[in-house]
C-alpha cells in the first residue's frame, strides 16, 4: 500500500530566504507595519510589527554576540509562550546557533538531563522561577555559562556570575554592534537551509527524552506545503497557548507565522487562556483532544447551571447540531427542516456559544496527538466550528495528514499532504517519508537507526490507509498485544473509549498475557466534582471522592458503555474491561507516570503500581497502597490509600443490541 | 536580607496604652520599624496585636502616649487621614466588596489618590479619563505583580479564601502605602498558599521598599521573612529583635508554653 501526494515544487529554498532569521527580515521589509505578535500584558494586548520583531530579535543576537555567542552553541530557551522568548528563538537561529526549548514546568532533573544532554551554553528565561532552576542546574552542567533573563521581578538580590536581564542584554548588544556593525548582518549571511534550525526534546513513553534535529529546511518546506494545502493567508490569528517545547507550537506559532507573516498571540498567563481565546477569537486554531474535552465540559457545567427552559433549548438544539453533522459526514443528505431548524439554532444556540467560546471568526482548528471522542468532534463541527484531525511527528516536522475540508470523517486521521508518502510495513506499522523528515537525534545514533531507515520514518503507530487513501490510526504497534487466551487486546483504543466519558480524565489497560483486561481510571475533578455537588455529595480532595461509592457507581456506568460498543467490534469483543478501580491520586508527569504531552507511560505504571495489577487480578475488592508524589518544587513525599476494585460485566454481541 | 539602612524609623509607637473601660488592651507598649524592615508582631492570642494595630491604623485612639509616622505625631488621627499618609492595611477577617469585581475592590484602593469633580467622573471626559486611565494603569502592575490575572473580572465574594486574601494585600497596595500592616495575611491557608503569600510580601519589600509590619502565627513564616520580631503577651511587650534571639528568649518561651502568671 502506498500513498503519494504529487509535488507542485522543488525543494529548491531561494538561498536569500532559506533560514528564519533571513525570512524574518524579509517579513521586516515587506510587511514592516503589520502586526507579528501580540502579548497581553497589564490587561491590553501589546503589539509589536514584523519590523519591531526583527529589531528586537537583532539587538538579543548582537547582546548574545557580545557575550562570545559561537557559531552551533546551543540555548535553552524556557518559559511560558511571551514575545520575548521566540524572538530569542530567531535570535540563536540568526548567529547559527541552536535552539532548545525545554517544557517550563520541567523540574529540575529533567531540564537538568536536557541542559547537559544538549551540551547549552546559553539560557533565555522568563523569570526567576526559571532562573533558580537553570542556576542550580549550572553547578552540574559544565557548559551552561550564561543565564538570561526577561522578567526583573524578585531578582534584585541576585548576584551570580553570568546573570543578564533581557533589557541589559540589548543594551550590551546595542554597544557590540558600534564595534562590530556587520555582525548580524553577516551571521545571518552565512545561515543555510540544512543547519539544524531546533533541538525538540521529544518526551517519549520509554526512556530518556531524544532530542529530535529539525533543519530550516524540514520546517520550511514543511510549513509552507501544509500551509498551501489549508490555505492559510496572512490574515490568520492564532493563540500561542501551548508550550513552546512542543514541536507543534514551534510549528503553528514560529515557522508558519514567520512563513506565511501573519500574527500571533500570546496569552496574559498559562491560567487565562480560555479568556485570551475570547477576546482573540483566532482563526487558525489547534488544540489536542484534552483541551476541546476540556471547553465541552466547561460549556456542559455551565448548561446545567442554567433555568430549565435554556436548558432545555440548548440540549435540543445541540442535539440537533450533533444529528445534522452525523448525517454530513457520513454523506447523507440532511432533510430541510432541519435545514431550516438550524438556522434558527444559530441565532438562538451555536452563534452565541461559538462568540463565547472565542470560536466566532475560526476557520480551520486541528486536533491531534490522540484520538478525539466522537461526541466531542461532533459538538465542535456541529457548531460550525470546522475542526479537522492531523497526524503528525516532531521527527516530520509534524504535518503528515490532514483531513482536507468537505473530506473530514470520525475515524480517519486524513490524506497525506503536499509531498509525502505513506507506505504501510509488513507488520502493519505506518511508514512515511517527507521533505520535513528529521537530521536524526543528536548524540543518539542507536534511536536514529531504529526511526529512521533509508529515509523513511517508523512511526510506531499501528494503522492502515482505507480505499479513498485516508489514513486510520490503531493503537501504538507495540502496544499491540495479546490476552492470555490469544485474544487480541489494543490497550490505548480500550482507553480512548473511556476517555471519551466526560468523566474519566485519564485510563490505563492492563491485559497483556493475563487471563482478562482491567483498568486503572482516573476521574475528571472538573466534571465529577460538579456531579457531585449536584447530588449533595461532599468530599474534601481528589483522593476523597475518588473512593466515593456513588462515583464508582458512575464510572462502572461509564466502563459498561465502552464495553457494550466493543461487543460490536468482531476483532476486539474479547478484550472488554473486567475489572476496573479508580486510583487514589492523578497521574502527572512529574510522577513520570505520563509525558508532559499526557501520553501514559505503560511500563514505569506497572512497575510503580504493581501491587494494584495484583489486587486486579486476585480477586481482592479492596487493596491499600502507599504512593510517593513529587511536589511542583521537587520534594517528595508519601500519601496512603484505601482503594476499591469493582467488577463489570462483560457485554454479549446481542446484549449490545 | 539586605536593606538599606534605615533613615530613621517610619513607625515609632511610645508607651501607647489602649483600654477598652478596665480591660487594658495595650499596656505601654514602645517599639519603632525601620524604613525598609519587615517587622513581625507575635505573640498569644488575646495578647493585643490587632489592638496595637487599630491603634495605629488611626482606629483606636490610644489612651496614653504617642505615635510618630515619619517624625510627625499623629497619635490622634481619624483612619482616612492615616490612610492619606501612607498608611495601608488588611484586615484579619477578609474585608472586600464582596458583589464587586477584584479589579474594582483594588481600584478602591486608588480612591484616595483620586480628585476630580463629580461630573467629570460621571461624563469620563478630560482630566477625569486621563486620570481613570493612569489609576487603572497602576493597578494593572499590581494584578500582574500579585498574579491574579485571571479573577480579575471575578466577584470578590466568589473567590477562594486564599485568593482573597490576596485581593486585599492588592488593594492595599494600590493606595501606595509607606507603610503596609498586614493582620495575619497567611492565616487559614495551606502550605502552598503561605509560601505563595510570603514570597508576595518579600517581593513587595525589595520591589517596592515598602516597610511592613504583619501580625502572624506561623513561627516558620516569621522567622524566614522577618527582620524583627516583637513579641507581646497580656497587652505588654516581651521581647523585641533578631528572630533567631526572640525565639531563644525565656519570657517568649513561656508565653506560648504557657506558665503561671502571678
Amino acid at each position: 500500500m502506498a500513498a503519494v501526494a504529487k509535488s507542485t515544487d522543488a525543494q529548491a529554498l531561494d538561498p536569500e530566504h532559506d533560514t528564519f532569521p533571513k525570512l524574518v527580515r524579509l517579513n521586516a521589509r515587506r510587511l514592516g507595519n503589520k502586526v507579528a505578535i501580540r502579548e497581553k500584558d497589564f490587561g491590553i494586548w501589546q503589539a509589536y510589527t514584523w519590523s519591531q520583531y526583527f529589531e528586537q530579535a537583532r539587538l538579543i543576537a548582537l547582546g548574545l554576540a557580545s557575550l562570545g555567542f559561537a557559531r552551533g552553541d546551543r540555548v535553552a530557551i524556557v518559559g511560558d509562550n511571551r514575545p520575548q522568548l521566540y524572538w530569542a528563538v530567531m535570535a540563536a537561529q540568526a548567529l547559527g546557533g541552536v535552539p532548545v526549548p525545554i517544557y517550563q514546568d520541567s523540574i529540575e532533573k529533567e531540564l537538568e538531563y536536557i541542559v547537559d544532554h544538549a551540551e547549552v551554553r546559553f539560557a533565555v528565561v522568563e523569570d526567576q522561577e526559571q532562573v533558580d532552576k537553570l542556576l542550580s542546574v549550572r553547578a552540574r552542567c559544565r557548559h551552561l555559562q550564561h543565564v538570561v533573563y526577561d522578567d526583573p521581578r524578585g531578582m534584585r538580590t541576585y548576584s551570580e556570575p553570568g546573570l543578564v536581564s533581557l533589557a541589559e542584554l540589548c543594551e550590551l548588544g546595542k554597544k557590540f554592534e558600534v564595534g562590530h556593525p556587520t555582525h548580524f548582518d553577516d551571521e545571518v549571511a552565512r545561515g543555510a537551509a540544512d543547519d539544524v534550525a531546533i533541538l525538540c526534546y521529544t518526551s517519549g513513553t520509554t526512556g530518556a527524552p531524544k532530542g529530535a534535529m529539525l533543519s530550516h529546511r524540514n520546517l520550511i518546506a514543511t510549513a509552507r506545503n501544509a500551509a498551501r494545502c489549508e490555505g492559510l493567508d496572512q490574515d490568520e490569528e492564532v493563540l500561542s497557548y501551548l508550550p513552546m517545547a512542543w514541536v507543534g507550537d514551534h510549528i503553528f506559532s514560529y515557522a508558519q507565522a514567520i512563513i506565511m507573516g501573519f500574527a500571533i498571540n500570546c496569552p496574559e498567563s498559562p491560567v487565562t487562556v480560555l479568556s485570551d481565546l475570547k477576546e482573540i477569537a483566532p482563526t487558525y486554531f489547534f488544540g489536542p483532544p484534552r483541551i476541546w474535552e476540556s471547553i465541552l465540559t466547561g460549556v456542559m457545567i455551565r448548561v446545567e447551571d442554567a433555568a430549565r427552559p435554556k436548558r432545555a433549548m440548548v440540549h435540543f438544539f445541540l442535539r440537533l447540531a450533533q444529528d445534522i453533522e452525523r448525517k454530513r459526514l457520513s454523506r447523507q443528505a440532511v432533510p430541510l427542516w432541519q435545514r431550516l431548524l438550524y438556522l434558527l439554532g444559530s441565532i438562538l444556540v451555536y452563534g452565541p456559544l461559538k462568540d463565547n467560546l472565542g470560536f466566532s471568526r475560526v476557520r480551520r482548528a486541528y486536533t491531534a496527538g490522540e484520538a478525539i471522542g466522537p461526541e466531542i468532534f461532533l459538538f465542535f463541527r456541529g457548531l460550525g466550528v470546522n475542526v479537522k484531525q492531523l497526524y503528525g511527528m516532531t521527527e516530520a516536522s509534524v504535518f503528515v495528514t490532514i483531513q482536507r475540508d468537505g473530506d473530514v470523517r470520525l475515524d480517519t486521521v486524513g490524506t497525506p499532504i503536499t509531498d509525502v508518502e505513506i507506505r504501510i510495513s509488513g507488520e502493519g506499522e505506518v511508514l512515511f517519508r517527507s521533505p520535513g523528515v528529521f537530521q536524526g537525534y543528536a548524540k543518539n545514533p542507536e534511536a536514529t537507526r531504529q526511526t529512521l531507515e533509508d529515509g523513511w520514518i517508523r512511526s510506531g503507530d499501528a494503522g492502515f490507509l482505507d480505499h479513498d487513501g485516508h489514513l486510520k490510526i490503531i493503537d501504538r504497534a507495540k502496544d499491540v498485544s495479546r490476552l492470555a487466551d490469544g485474544t487480541i487486546f489494543a490497550p490505548k483504543f480500550l482507553e480512548n473509549k473511556l476517555k471519551f466519558s466526560p468523566y474519566v480524565r485519564e485510563a490505563v489497560c492492563i491485559g497483556q498475557g493475563r487471563p482478562c483486561v482491567t483498568a486503572f481510571i482516573n476521574i475528571d475533578l472538573a466534571a465529577v466534582g460538579n456531579w457531585a455537588e449536584r447530588r449533595n455529595i461532599a468530599y474534601t480532595s481528589y483522593a476523597d471522592l475518588a473512593q466515593k461509592a456513588e462515583v464508582y457507581e458512575l464510572i462502572h456506568r461509564e466502563v459498561e458503555r465502552v464495553n457494550r460498543s466493543l461487543a460490536e467490534d468482531e476483532v476486539l469483543r474479547g478484550a472488554q474491561v473486567r475489572r476496573f478501580l479508580i486510583l487514589h491520586k492523578e497521574l502527572d508527569p512529574d510522577d513520570e507516570e505520563i509525558t508532559r504531552t499526557r501520553k501514559v507511560r505503560r511500563g514505569y505504571i506497572a512497575q510503580k503500581y504493581a501491587p494494584l495489577i495484583e489486587a486486579l487480578y486476585s480477586g481482592q475488592d479492596r487493596v491499600q497502597v502507599e504512593a510517593k508524589v513529587t511536589y511542583e518544587d521537587g520534594r517528595t513525599g508519601t500519601m496512603r490509600a484505601d482503594v476499591s476494585i469493582r467488577d463489570v460485566d462483560v457485554s454479549s454481541a446481542q446484549a449490545a443490541r | 536580607m539586605s536593606h538599606p539602612a534605615p533613615a530613621g524609623p517610619v513607625l515609632e509607637v511610645d508607651g501607647v496604652s489602649v483600654r477598652f473601660g478596665a480591660l487594658i488592651a495595650v499596656n505601654r507598649v514602645s517599639l519603632s520599624v525601620g524604613r525598609g524592615q519587615i517587622v513581625a508582631i507575635i505573640g498569644p492570642n488575646g495578647a493585643g496585636k490587632t489592638t496595637l494595630l487599630n491603634a495605629v491604623s488611626g482606629f483606636y485612639h490610644p489612651y496614653e502616649g504617642r505615635i510618630t509616622f515619619e517624625g510627625k505625631d499623629r497619635t490622634r488621627l481619624q483612619p482616612p487621614d492615616v490612610a492619606a499618609l501612607g498608611i495601608a492595611r488588611t484586615f484579619q477577617n477578609v474585608a472586600l466588596f464582596k458583589g464587586m469585581s477584584v479589579l474594582d475592590n483594588i481600584m478602591t484602593g486608588r480612591l484616595l489618590k483620586m480628585r476630580g469633580s463629580f461630573l467629570l467622573e460621571a461624563l469620563y471626559w478630560g482630566p477625569a479619563k486621563r486620570q481613570e486611565l493612569e489609576h487603572r494603569a497602576f493597578v494593572e502592575r499590581i494584578i500582574d505583580f500579585l498574579e491574579i490575572q485571571a479573577i480579575r473580572k471575578t466577584p470578590a465574594g466568589r473567590l477562594p479564601y486564599g485568593l482573597q486574601k490576596r485581593v486585599e494585600l492588592a488593594r492595599a497596595l494600590a493606595a501606595e502605602p509607606k507603610l503596609l500592616l498586614l493582620d495575619e495575611p497567611m492565616a487559614g491557608m495551606n502550605v502552598e498558599e503561605k509560601e505563595d503569600m510570603c514570597r508576595f510580601i518579600l517581593d513587595v519589600n525589595h520591589e517596592f521598599g515598602t516597610t511592613i509590619a504583619l501580625i502572624e502565627h506561623d513561627m516558620g513564616v516569621v522567622m524566614d521573612i522577618c527582620d524583627r520580631v516583637v513579641v507581646l503577651d497580656y497587652g505588654r511587650k516581651i521581647a523585641d529583635g533578631p528572630p533567631a534571639e526572640v525565639r531563644k528568649d525565656q519570657a517568649v518561651l513561656d508565653a506560648y508554653l504557657g506558665v503561671a502568671h502571678e
